[in-house]
């Protein structure tokens, strides 16, 4: 439906009010085509969405746009005027600024040495950090820009970094900002000062342009929403005549369940018991300062907050990563949290599954092909063993096809290094190994961060799945929905503590907000 | 322990310490830029050598800085294409200089003068002299200041006084300067430096020629000023050394003239005195020389507190997104 009104309409629009045009770009890597025959017009002075899966090509595509890349083929129009971009000093001087996915900042700079970087008015520093320093103080009152000018990078928040980055871009005069994943790393009060920035700059007469694979985002800021799929363009409209259920058709080419269908829960037995559970980290700072809860067969708990307030270090001190003090009972059995079963081996022994919240560096080893990280853990299992000596990784092989499979896990080659899979099969991987096990309690942290939307839907159906076989799940995320909508109750974290519990039927965005911003509980329910 | 003792130890920790110093600036300028470099040995090496020959071909000294400075950035091109061009292992590359050095350069002088792989001792213009400072003589008189001044500051090699300021520069160009803005940006995050527009490229090929001046200019003093000639293996590993103090330096010029003076300290003080006796139990004079080799263990086992390396440092750049 979309697919078919796409281009016709952009046509209409006069060149001189396109900030960008971009005609039949193409470019591979190798055997892959990263973007096909790409078209697309951008107005200047709108917010432009590009959306897509990951590996759809709208990194690649920027990149391109900013001289990182260069095309194989194509065509781009700065402002009406056919402008080559072979790097990106000419991608600058046409006025392009861009805040990548991963900011490119030195981290023991200040911000002011970090801002003139490339962009030195002389040979000498003084006279640059003087002008620079000057020219952030008129951004920051202008767009809402507050940083500290000689903090160094490293001692800042990352939504302070990120507007490190922006900044750099508008003292180099960009005209046109592109944001790759901006909000992938902000937190949900980040994220709203964020588009304060952008409609700021909006009004200014900036273009932007924003990547995400947040549908949220999309219809919240955007004016107008290009849409790729597997490399090419499928779609260009406006926001406001579209739905986010349309939007994520187009995205996967399939219709897409957005809500979350489950069943009431029948929580059975208590699995997990925590009695005042206490964390330092090497610091010697506590992290968790009394942590009390339990977590029933059947029954997914929520751990909601911002991140850094503790859910991390639970996850770790639950799954034998870390070390802490208090009680911990599985089925009733006293776990070890400092002595020489508080290791990942013994909690698996346990019946605790664990999928971690970074799993490019706790979740996997990235250079190993699937099939050894699908051992990871449970390679002393006894069908993996082919003698005293020897495993047998035949069987191996043999049984992560089968997960690959059941998982839907592309491309479905056992063999291939992890670090070749999407984000979003490399999660599936790591969850079709805990699952698989059918372990008695489930510890998963952000299941579908920086996974694509057709793999969140069946990411969230397995957790289901599990919790409706009975098993108990303890579930931390940073984003807000997937508590509220996974969840059948809901701890939030501030600082260590939990700040209180609700039932998910009962509560709603805003009351979750204050728990996470640390004020009081008042409603007391547990 | 009298006056003059202590002016002549701390006289002949400068001229021990200068080739380090000049070393280890030099590493300073490559790890600064991202580019580890173990060749230091190889380069100065190589330089010691060069420098030597063509200061005896020629007897003219500044020809042989020359050649040596000519030998060390003909190293560091190797190091460079190997490792920013073709993005090999920086360790490798480095380790493959020393051997080339230590080999190519006993090769070279067998084959030129048939000394069993040293250069004839040099004599005259064709190694450095001492240089007294204005005022020395007459203020040698002088008590306490006088002695300071004529012996320890006065009466240095010309390279000594070069070394040491190079410190000063060092630390201007890499704060003060846009230039040095973008060398350490390089060695932190160069994603950072190519997205600004600028070459990566480029910016690193800069510092490991600078280093290739300075580690010619610690070769050429060994062999010149130091020494009256090129003898085989000279460096006996002040290149791993000058690594080790700017460990100790965490990276920057100032420290980097106070790690080197204390292995030059070191090192002196071995020289002077050869076996200690500490009231019956005498220290062998093996140990004492030891001692820098020691100390450079010791640092190198990070005994000396956390020393963050610059980030990008041994990692050859890759755009990515």
């Amino acid at each position: 439906m979309a697919a078919e009104r796409q281009q016709g309409r952009q046509a209409a629009a006069a060149p001189d009010s396109l900030a960008i045009e971009l005609r039949g770009i193409s470019k591979s890597f190798g055997p892959v085509q990263a973007n096909k025959d790409i078209s697309i017009q951008v107005r200047r002075g709108s917010i432009h969405g590009i959306i897509g899966e990951n590996g759809a090509g709208k990194s690649t595509l920027m990149s391109i746009l900013y001289g990182f890349y260069r095309a194989d083929a194509g065509e781009i129009y700065i402002g009406g005027r056919l402008t080559p971009i072979p790097d990106s000093q000419s991608a600058i001087r046409a006025g392009i600024g861009m805040v990548f996915q991963h900011f490119k900042l030195v981290q023991n700079f200040t911000v002011l040495e970090n801002v003139i970087l490339g962009a030195e008015e002389g040979r000498l520093l003084r006279p640059s950090l003087a002008k620079a320093r000057k020219a952030l103080a008129d951004l920051a009152r202008e767009y809402e820009l507050e940083v500290d000018p000689d903090a160094r990078i490293e001692d800042l928040s990352v939504g302070h970094q990120q507007r490190v980055e922006i900044l750099k871009a508008l003292y180099r005069q960009a005209d046109i900002l592109i944001l790759d994943e901006p909000t992938g790393v902000l937190t949900p009060a980040e994220a709203d000062h964020l588009f304060r920035i952008l409609k700021g700059l909006r009004e200014q007469g900036k273009t932007i342009i924003l990547i995400t694979h947040k549908l949220r985002e999309i219809m919240e800021i955007t004016d107008t929403v290009s849409v790729m799929r597997r490399g090419q363009m499928t779609a260009t409209v406006q926001t406001a005549e579209t739905s986010p259920e349309e939007l994520a058709e187009l995205m996967v080419g399939r219709k897409v369940l957005l809500r979350v269908d489950k069943a009431p829960a029948i929580p059975g037995r208590t699995v997990l018991k925590v009695e005042n559970l206490r964390v330092r980290d090497e610091n010697g700072v506590e992290r968790l300062k009394g942590i009390d809860l339990t977590v029933r067969a059947g029954e997914i708990l929520g751990i909601a907050g911002v991140a850094g307030n503790g859910q991390s270090e639970l996850l770790e001190v639950l799954g034998g990563i870390a070390r802490g003090a208090g009680s911990v009972q599985l089925n009733g059995v006293e776990l070890d949290l400092s002595g020489k079963h508080s290791d990942g081996q013994s909690r698996r022994l346990q019946g605790i599954a664990h999928v971690p919240e970074d799993r490019q560096h706790l979740g996997m080893i990235m250079d190993f092909t699937a099939w050894e990280n699908v051992a990871f853990g449970y390679h002393n299992e006894p069908e993996y063993q082919k003698n005293a000596l020897l495993m047998d990784n035949e069987a191996l092989r043999e049984d992560t096809r089968r997960k690959m499979e059941r998982f839907d896990v592309r491309p479905p080659d056992c063999t291939l290094a992890a670090k070749n899979f999407s984000g979003g099969n490399q999660q599936k991987l790591i969850v079709a190994r805990e699952i698989e096990r059918n372990p008695d309690l489930l510890l998963i942290g952000q299941p579908t961060r920086g996974v694509d939307i057709g793999a969140i839907e069946f990411i969230h159906k397995q957790i289901l799945a599990l919790r409706d076989a009975g098993k108990a799940v303890l579930l931390v995320s940073v984003e807000l929905d997937e508590i509220m909508s996974l969840s059948d109750r809901i701890a939030v974290m501030f600082d260590g503590r939990i700040m209180g519990f609700r039932d998910p039927a009962t509560t709603d965005e805003r009351d979750l907000g204050l728990l996470m911003a640390g004020v009081d509980d008042v409603k007391g329910a547990a | 322990m009298d006056l003059t003792t202590v002016l002549q130890i701390l006289d002949s920790t400068i001229r021990l310490g200068t080739p380090l110093l000049l070393a280890c600036l030099a590493g300073l300028f490559s790890e600064r830029a991202g580019i580890f470099d173990i060749g230091l040995e190889g380069k100065m090496l190589a330089a010691a050598f060069l420098s030597a020959a063509a200061a005896f071909v020629t007897g003219d000294v500044w020809l042989g800085v020359a050649a040596g400075i000519f030998a060390a950035l003909l190293m560091s091109a190797i190091h460079g294409l190997a490792s920013i061009t073709f993005r090999g292992n920086q360790l490798i590359s480095g380790v493959a200089i020393n051997f080339l050095a230590s080999g190519l350069t006993v090769l070279l002088g067998q084959y030129w003068f048939a000394l069993g792989g040293r250069t004839p001792s040099l004599t005259g213009d064709a190694r450095f002299a001492p240089i007294t400072l204005w005022g020395a003589e007459a203020l040698r008189e002088v008590p306490v200041i006088g002695p300071i001044y004529y012996e320890l500051i006065s009466g240095h090699t010309a390279l000594v006084y070069v070394a040491v300021a190079m410190v000063p520069l060092s630390a201007w160009l890499l704060y003060r300067t846009r230039f040095g803005l973008r060398l350490r940006a390089v060695g932190e995050n160069p994603a950072a430096v190519d997205t600004a527009g600028v070459s990566v490229v480029g910016i690193r090929f800069a510092a490991v020629a600078i280093c290739g001046v300075l580690t010619g200019l610690a070769g050429a003093y060994l062999a010149t000023g130091l020494s009256a000639g090129f003898v085989k293996e000279m460096t006996a590993g002040r290149g791993y050394i000058a690594l080790a103090a700017l460990i100790f330096a965490k990276w920057r010029p100032w420290y980097a003239l106070g790690a080197t003076m204390l292995f030059g300290f070191l090192e002196a003080i071995s020289n002077r005195y050869q076996n200690i006796d500490l009231g019956g139990i005498v220290i062998p004079v093996q140990f004492m020389q030891a001692l820098p080799y020691i100390l450079t263990v010791v640092i190198l086992a990070g005994f000396v507190g956390k020393a963050t390396p610059p980030r990008a440092g041994g990692e050859p750049y890759v755009k990515e997104r």
